[in-house]
């Protein structure tokens, strides 16, 4: 499915802000992300898999509360890292 | 050819500073990992090329990169220290990486990691792959050690100052705020507090075996058993044979205090070692006493203590210097060195007596520290 990644991760994926990635909810979406483009998901989801605070993770536009949040193959994925700080 | 070097790690990057032997020509070179926060940097003293920087990016979660180099190029941890995983709500999670030690000499590619929340980590090859030191983490006591969110500093519980015994790879020293000081004699399987003595007039037990809140613990690594460590509660000497500290801070001036951050030791004489004492009056300013910046040294283990603020400001400096934020190396006379919150570092090339601004305008710097690369 289609994930749009913010700048913060760029380093990750060659600067390429748009993906493909797979899995059935976003937790194991996040595992073929980081098979992919090892590091992100730790950079985004902490190790007791909580989304880390000042990120969203949107779901066809619609925020997803926890990573167990369900997925189809055709939802689309946008994460978004707060600008907040200074 | 060997250089000099002074690693600072500031709020947005990591910035290297180098010489020669000699000291009189310095190169900055950075930003490395530019607008994130470097916590600490360190340069591995077993090879002369691994460096570890603690890093944090933003909203982002921790890492730790690891450079073969000296600094030329990075590459990520690939298993960052991360909290095992706990029963929803029960566990902790990793928010920054602010301390890192190499292991002892013997153990090449051993590093040692201090995290916020109180966590403490290891690694076995040279920081690419890190896990929990469980007999720390997972401590049944661990939570009382280290309070909760109202014992903690502004941003956040830290475990820092961790010390490697330089003759006994399995002893290990470690610092918390809040928690105290601890220490472990079978390589961190066990721990116990090490903190008789030593004031915390900020709880309801001033006599309490932890909770306590050292803000730099130093540990000599030349002399057997011979350790330092400034507190929220004043400066301190280890006497290892009653296992009790003795607040040296008592002789200092009493117009300036013993309150402080930073510690350094001078690295081969073991009654010598400098300070930087802040306001901790009323409402804890944090800043040098009256605007006034200054260095105490002492040559006698704390008996006496003398001020060294030759070419520092002499009025209306108001910066704060971090407890990871002082350093001294390891020529001869010995340099220090010392990171201010307002991006100044500040040195001095004769064990203090007079002190030269190496460099302006760099981000708010939380560590400082030297090394000789090869």
């Amino acid at each position: 499915m289609r994930v749009l990644l913010p700048s913060p991760l760029a380093d990750y994926t060659a600067h390429r802000r748009e993906v493909e990635a797979n899995g059935a909810t976003l937790d194991e979406l996040f595992d073929d992300l980081d098979r992919r483009y090892p590091g992100l998901r730790f950079r985004v989801i902490d190790e007791q898999d909580a989304i880390r605070p000042h990120i969203k993770i949107f779901v066809n536009r619609v925020q997803a509360a926890g990573v167990e949040r369900r997925l189809a193959p055709t939802d689309e994925v946008l994460v978004v890292a707060a600008l907040s700080g200074g | 050819m060997t250089r000099h070097l002074v690693l600072v790690g500031t709020r947005k990057g990591l910035f290297i500073l180098s010489a020669d032997k000699a000291r009189s020509r310095w190169a900055i070179a950075g930003p490395h990992f530019l607008g994130e926060a470097v916590h600490h940097a360190v340069l591995d003293p077993r090879d002369g090329r691994t460096l570890l920087a603690a890093v944090k990016t933003g909203h982002l979660g921790p890492t730790v990169f690891r450079s073969a180099d000296a600094g030329k190029r990075w590459k990520e941890a690939a298993r960052p220290p991360a909290f095992a995983k706990a029963p929803a709500g029960e566990g902790d999670s990793v928010d920054h990486v602010f301390w890192l030690t190499p292991g002892h000499v013997s153990e090449r590619g051993r590093w040692y990691a201090g995290t916020s929340p109180q966590g403490l980590f290891a690694s076995d090859d040279g920081g690419l792959t890190w896990s929990g030191v469980d007999g720390f983490n997972a401590h049944p006591d661990r939570r009382k050690w280290i309070g909760g969110l109202q014992d903690a500093p502004p941003g956040g519980g830290t475990l820092h100052s961790i010390h490697v015994d330089p003759f006994d790879p399995d002893h290990l020293y470690i610092g918390m705020s809040t928690g105290g000081v601890f220490e472990s004699r079978d390589r961190g399987a066990t721990w116990t507090p090490l903190n008789a003595g030593v004031a915390a007039d900020f709880l309801p037990d001033p006599d309490g075996a932890y909770g306590h809140d050292p803000h730099c613990l130093r540990v000599h690594p030349r002399t057997r058993d011979v350790v330092y460590h400034q507190n929220h509660c004043g400066i301190y000497r280890l006497e290892r044979a009653q296992d009790r500290w003795t607040r040296i801070g008592a002789s200092m001036p009493r117009e300036i205090g013993d309150i402080g951050f930073p510690l350094v030791l001078h690295p081969r004489d073991p009654k010598t070692l400098w300070v930087f004492p802040m306001d901790g009056r009323t409402v804890w300013p944090r800043v040098p006493v009256d605007g006034k910046p200054a260095v105490y040294a002492t040559r006698d283990a704390g008996k006496s203590w003398r001020r060294l603020d030759n070419g520092l400001p002499g009025a209306q400096a108001w910066f704060t210097v971090k407890r990871q934020a002082m350093a001294a190396d390891a020529l001869d006379p010995v340099g220090l060195y010392f990171g201010t919150t307002n991006g100044e570092v500040w040195s001095s090339f004769d064990e203090g007596a007079s002190w030269n601004c190496l460099c302006l305008h760099l981000p708010e710097i939380f560590s400082v520290e030297t090394a000789a690369s090869r």
